[in-house]
């Protein structure tokens, strides 16, 4: 096989890791190492189980139901899967065009889900192994411990999210399983007294996440050694780029670069994603392997999120977000950044550009206005694709003449990191765990490479890093050698 | 009017052939309910209205009320008993509030609510039912009958058509439409049909119109089910 430390030779004679849960990461993430008796390491893979069954439940559902029951698919980001859907099913209802206030709702509903999302990644996932350091005291890496250490940071990480929640409240009704979008347009609009709310807030929200980018730019030009290569990984990168190659995360056209930046395509309408994108699918995972077609599977894997994105596009159309993309531009000196701790630094960039767009948002009236839908020529397919907190997010559907679906196909942005993800804890396993005994920060530091992707394999009732976490050392004849475990 | 019987304490006065139900209404004392209709002759099967008259447990639906009678009905002990019932109506079907187009508009949510139902309880049966798709303007979703029959009654007492019918008995009982191919595209079921405004749950929609109400415009964000006593 190709990638290196997938598959071991001989997998009979080793020892066993499995890091299961992994803590603070929702759905059932679930790492397995393999050790020889002198530790070294031979295999290792990330398995996460998800969402293929979710696929065939759609199917036999009216299509108007599926925005709504999509979101229980994510418990992070369910507004993601709710607008990606809802943009599938414009197409079915033959809204070719939203009106402008839909547009703008939607696109008001969506950044604020990033700023939520993001704000909580950062603030209560990682940052306490960021500021603490990974294999710092266990009892105290979680946002409790910030909060302790790190009061006023950990507070703001709490009213960011906050503020985010009250935007997607406002938007879709509720803070969780809202229903805002439909087919063809939006259910509601703000009213004059939600809207003024809102606006009390924005200009400090845009202070603080312009703070939060440098508290991480710091952490990260602090400690370059650490930061630049930690279970780094060269790859190709992808995202949707709005007009003029401007970052956007409601909608464009699908742009990929190789990672030295040279465009592998650009302007794809994403309708036509499946020539580009390839699924493929190993016997030891449930998550497929997305892959470029032109590249071929072992080259044409990618990575999407953060990092992808600032990088992939040509500007960023607020000035305080912009004025820091080219700071992380110039610090990466000409060609693209590939480390995954950089994902910190490119996340909060992005936070900070959704407050900005929010506040823009806010101060345009046709949020206020109630031509909310359009309808045209009933079509039998659609395809919408936005980005979501960490990443690219393809919802795929056909819809039969009796309103009901007969297909769907998802690409979760989890999926298409699934590669980098792997390359990423190999790259750690590599350097921190051969040969050394294994311990729990020793441990931590596969899933710091987890949580520097993806927290939404982070569920949040197990944000206080709470989460049992399990890991069992055995031996080739799968008898237990050792266990270390956290609760 | 000077007939009255006792409810919670408290006299309720009544007309001759009142049930017990209506007298209460009409006081604007609320009684849960679902298969109960006030257009409709009461069918008395789903149990939610049972009260305790005199001691015994009767839907009042369906008893008259008569004077005299000591009737208890908000009690915890009955209140428990319809919780577990409409617990018991959540497992049978695939009742999934927050992705169903219903919410907010459902008699059966807003009676969970209504009784501090805080979860189903009891092991789901997750029936999987194909929806009726056919029809041009209507979707059957049968995964979240209750069996309450409102929608037999309509179209056989107001609309005169029987499109639907209750089929099997015991717990195989289930809504069927009445046409050869059981489709209901082949019926002449019609939007102007009362059965098609009948149902309290998400059985019968009306198709592209899901979710269209916003949260925080549905019937029972504005008022809990227990403000529409009159009604009944
Ligand atoms: S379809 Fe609705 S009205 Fe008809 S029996 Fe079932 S729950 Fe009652
Ligand atoms: S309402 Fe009386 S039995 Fe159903």
């Amino acid at each position: 096989m190709s990638f290196q430390l997938e598959t071991a030779a001989h997998p009979e004679r080793l020892r066993r890791v499995a890091i299961d849960p992994v803590s603070r990461v929702e759905g059932h993430g679930k790492v397995t190492i393999l050790l020889d008796n002198q530790n070294k390491v031979h295999q290792v893979r990330l398995h996460i189980v998800e969402f293929r069954g979710f696929e065939k439940f759609i199917q036999g559902r009216p299509y108007w139901e599926v925005p709504v029951m999509v979101q229980r698919l994510c418990g992070i980001c369910p507004v993601s899967h709710h607008l990606a859907a809802s943009k599938a099913l414009d197409l079915v209802v033959g809204a070719k065009k939203l009106t402008p206030a839909a547009e703008k709702l939607r696109r008001l509903m969506h950044y604020g889900q990033m700023l939520q999302s993001h704000a909580l990644h950062f603030f209560h996932l990682c940052s306490p192994d960021l500021l603490f350091g990974f294999d710092s005291d266990v009892t105290r890496r979680n946002i409790v411990g910030v909060a302790a250490a790190h009061p006023e940071t950990a507070k703001r990480g709490v009213l960011l999210r906050k503020f985010g929640q009250e935007v997607i409240r406002v938007t879709a009704g509720k803070r969780v399983h809202g229903t805002g979008a439909v087919p063809g347009g939006v259910n509601k609009s703000l009213t004059i007294a939600e809207r003024d709310e809102l606006l009390k807030e924005i200009y400090h929200i845009v202070q603080w996440s312009r703070e939060a980018v440098h508290l991480i730019q710091k952490v990260h030009m602090q400690d370059p050694g650490l930061y630049n290569s930690f279970g780094i990984f060269r790859s190709n990168f992808m995202s949707i780029v709005g007009n003029n190659g401007d970052l956007d995360f409601y909608h464009g056209s699908l742009r990929a670069r190789d990672d030295n930046g040279t465009l592998i395509f650009d302007g794809v309408d994403y309708q036509q994603y499946a020539k580009y994108i390839e699924e493929e699918v190993r016997p030891w995972s449930y998550m497929k392997f997305p892959f470029f077609r032109a590249l071929g599977r072992e080259k044409g894997w990618y990575k999407v999120g953060p990092l992808a994105r600032v990088q992939n596009c040509n500007q960023i159309s607020t000035p305080f977000a912009e004025h820091e993309r080219k700071e992380f531009v110039d610090y990466a000196g000409g060609s693209p950044m590939h480390a995954p701790l950089a994902y910190h630094w490119t996340r909060m960039i992005e936070m900070l550009h959704a407050a900005e767009v929010i506040k823009e948002l806010l101060h345009d009236p046709d949020i206020l206005s109630n031509d909310l839908m359009v309808h045209g020529e009933r079509q039998m397919e659609g395809v919408g694709v936005i980005e979501a907190p960490r990443g690219t997010l393809f919802h795929h559907y056909q819809v039969d003449e009796n309103d009901v679906v007969t297909m769907a196909n998802l690409i979760v942005s989890t999926t298409n990191n699934n590669q980098a993800m792997n390359e990423a804890i190999r790259h750690v396993a590599r350097r921190y765990l051969n040969g050394r005994e294994v311990t729990e920060g020793l441990l931590n530091h596969i899933e710091v490479a987890i949580r520097a992707f993806d927290p939404c394999l982070s569920c949040a009732t197990h944000a206080l890093g709470k989460m049992p976490l399990e890991v069992e050392l055995v031996d080739a004849e799968g008898g237990l050698v050792h266990a270390l475990s956290r609760s | 009017m000077s007939q009255s019987f006792v409810l919670d304490g408290k006299g309720i006065p009544f007309e001759d052939g009142q049930t017990i139900l209506q007298a209460a209404g009409n006081a604007g004392v609320f009684i849960p309910h679902l298969c109960f209709h006030p257009e409709f002759k009461p069918h008395g099967s789903c149990k939610l209205c049972t009260v305790k008259v005199n001691g015994r447990h009767t839907a009042s639906c369906t008893m008259r009320a008569m004077p005299g009678m000591v009737v208890e009905s908000n009690t915890e002990e009955l209140n428990g008993e319809r919780r577990a019932l409409t617990q018991m109506l959540f497992v049978e079907g695939n009742h999934f509030c927050p992705s169903c187009e219903k919410s907010g508009n459902c008699q059966l949510q807003a009676t969970a609510y209504h009784l501090g139902m805080m979860s189903p309880h009891f092991d789901h049966f997750f029936p999987n039912r194909a929806v009726d798709a056919s029809h041009p303007e209507f979707l059957l979703d049968f995964n979240r009958c209750i069996l309450c029959s409102l929608c037999v009654r309509a179209s056989r007492d107001v609309d005169g058509k029987n499109v639907f019918a209750l089929s099997g008995r015991g717990i195989k009982t289930h809504l069927i439409v009445n046409a050869k191919s059981g489709r209901l595209a082949d019926t002449d079921f019609s939007l102007a049909d009362k059965a098609a405004s009948v149902c309290p749950v998400g059985v019968i929609l009306r198709k592209r119109q899901g979710f269209a109400v916003p949260i925080g415009e549905r019937r029972f964000d504005k008022a809990p089910i227990e403000a529409s006593a009159k009604e009944a």
